[in-house]
């Protein structure tokens, strides 16, 4: 895999988008993500009404991997289930330990496949999976 | 320089088809086949458990141990009873901390240190501050990264008891005016505790002249094995200290209710000792100043010249601490503007190209120049100007892969 194929465009692009890094109105949650090691430091605000994640956001600093992956999974989380986000966690969970490969079953995955190159760089999975593992956090002390 | 990448295994093969450029020395080295070759002959015929038999095979280690001890002991100036064997650097700097620091410092003493420390040299003087009510006074280098002498003056006063400093800072890589620093903290009454990890592979320490009371450095970034560094302590200083560890070899006697201890510096060795590992550092120094320190810096020098200068030339990087490579020595701290550390050290890996990214074991010093992290490129002997080459080709991809579209 080459250096373009892990910095791809949907990476490079969502790093830097401004679309999802705002404090969220009414957040019914607000948790931080830390990865010590390196740096990588988000907070994700969530509204969660009636079971369905309404609206997210998030600020925070890091590599392009962690910030990419973090707009990249509210886009997909926004207006589903908070069943349906923690099962988005779980495929994207698999997709980067490299269990799930198969293009049908990473569809729901959406933009978010642009990191699955990740998959093959151990040392930079902490930094893909830390939105996720936030996201997952955040949900359980909703419910 | 000759050329030393054939004494290095790990550098002399390519790694998946590439040439490893290695640039992560203030990290750890890589070590010749002299050090390998001399750990393995110490196992496959010297080795025994030292101090503790009559036979002739513990004679051969005691002597392996006890001059590996003598080997150091030369390379810093100081006596063998003067030197303590520790795991690290970490080891020696925790060992004055909690055997001095502990003991000798009381509420209202203060522990000076520069805020560029690393966490070493850092983490052990909060907890002694915590423990005893003491209280730590940071000194701030300037804006080129380098300490004033009305810094020292201001923050070394009559309360200071211990001053603690890397000679050479792992993240900015200046020297501090330790002449300065010794000369103050002597006419205050305070004892100096230098940080030598990043100094002991650049340039001659010597504690005599430098008038340091304790010097600790590692030996895994000094071409030895990990595992095995040293701390230097003056003699009458280690003597009043009580043991950090105690156990086995460190006593002169135990009975139920007492123990006396070994004389310095056996007292501060509890448990067996890393022979392996001493053979290993002193072979790393023989080999290391068999080169010949005039040799060394010129070459270490000229990479380092050459580094700053390729940077200078690129408008979208930043180089921590004064750009002159005057009192520089082995590490050169950069950003490149827009991309994080950890996604520059990613795409400078993809050409071979290693470099560390992160804080450095130094947050308070990021935090003191605003920033949560930044790239380090650090220089061993064993670097050559295509290294330096290599990395200042790589670094210029960077921004085009990241999508600036300067390039």
């Amino acid at each position: 895999m080459g250096i373009n194929d892990l910095y791809n465009q949907i990476i490079v692009e969502n790093s830097r988008s401004p679309h999802h890094r705002h404090a969220v109105g009414g957040a019914t949650i607000s948790l931080e993500g830390v990865n010590p090691s390196c740096g990588d430091d988000i907070t994700l605000q969530l509204r969660v009404k009636d079971g369905i994640v309404q609206e997210a956001g998030f600020t925070g600093e890091g590599c392009a991997i962690s910030q990419a992956s973090t707009s990249l999974m509210i886009d997909l989380i926004e207006g589903k289930t908070v069943e349906e986000a923690n099962q988005l966690a779980g495929l994207f969970f698999g997709m980067i330990k490299g269990e799930v490969t198969g293009e049908d079953e990473l569809d729901a995955l959406g933009d978010a496949v642009a990191l699955q190159g990740v998959s093959h760089m151990p040392s930079r999975v902490k930094c893909a999976v830390l939105a996720w593992h936030t996201l997952q956090d955040a949900l359980g002390e909703q419910a | 320089m000759k050329n030393l990448l054939n004494e290095f295994p790990l550098l002399a093969v390519p790694e998946n088809g590439k040439r490893l450029v290695y640039l992560d020395n203030g990290a750890t080295t890589q070590r010749p086949f002299a050090v390998l070759n001399a750990v393995e002959e110490y196992y496959k015929k010297n080795n025994a458990n030292p101090h503790r038999g009559v036979y002739d095979l513990a004679m051969r280690a005691t002597d392996a141990h006890e001059g590996a001890r003598a080997v150091v002991a030369g390379f810093l100036n100081a006596e063998p009873d003067e030197i303590i064997f520790t795991q690290n650097t970490s080891e020696g700097l925790n060992l004055v901390a909690y055997s001095y620091g502990l003991e000798f410092l009381k509420a209202g003493d203060e522990i000076a240190l520069s805020v560029a420390e690393h966490h070493s040299n850092l983490v052990p003087w909060q907890r002694v501050a915590k423990a005893t009510g003491a209280k730590l006074v940071y000194l701030y280098p300037g804006a080129d990264g380098r300490l004033t002498k009305e810094e020292i003056s201001a923050k070394i006063g009559p309360n200071t008891k211990v001053v603690a400093v890397a000679q050479v800072s792992n993240v900015l890589g200046l020297a501090v005016p330790i002449a300065e620093i010794v000369r103050r903290a002597h006419e205050m009454g305070a004892v100096v505790v230098l940080d030598c990890a990043q100094s002991t592979p650049h340039m001659q320490v010597d504690v005599k002249a430098l008038d340091v009371d304790f010097a600790a450095f590692s030996g895994h970034k000094l071409y030895a094995p990990m595992g095995v560094g040293a701390l230097y302590g003056k003699k009458e200083l280690l003597e009043k200290m009580p043991p950090f560890l105690s156990g086995g070899d460190m006593i002169a006697s135990v009975h139920e209710q007492s123990t006396t201890y070994a004389p310095v510096p056996r007292k501060f060795e509890a448990g067996t000792r890393n022979v392996g590992g001493e053979v290993g550092l002193a072979a790393a120094i023989q080999w290391l100043t068999a080169l010949g320190w005039d040799e060394i810096e010129a070459h270490e020098q000229a990479l380092m010249q050459h580094a700053l200068a390729g940077f200078a030339k690129l408008p979208y990087i930043t180089v921590y601490g004064d750009a002159a490579p005057q009192g520089r020595y082995g590490v050169i701290s950069f950003n490149v503007e827009g991309v994080h550390p950890h996604d520059v050290a990613t795409i400078l890996d993809a050409d071979g190209v290693a470099v560390r990214a992160g804080h450095h074991c130094a947050q308070p010093l990021m935090e003191y120049l605003g920033i949560n992290a930044c790239c380090r490129a650090s220089f061993a002997v064993y670097n050559t100007i295509a290294d330096v080459d290599q990395l200042l080709e790589s670094v210029q991809k960077v921004r085009g892969c990241m999508g600036f579209g300067d390039q």
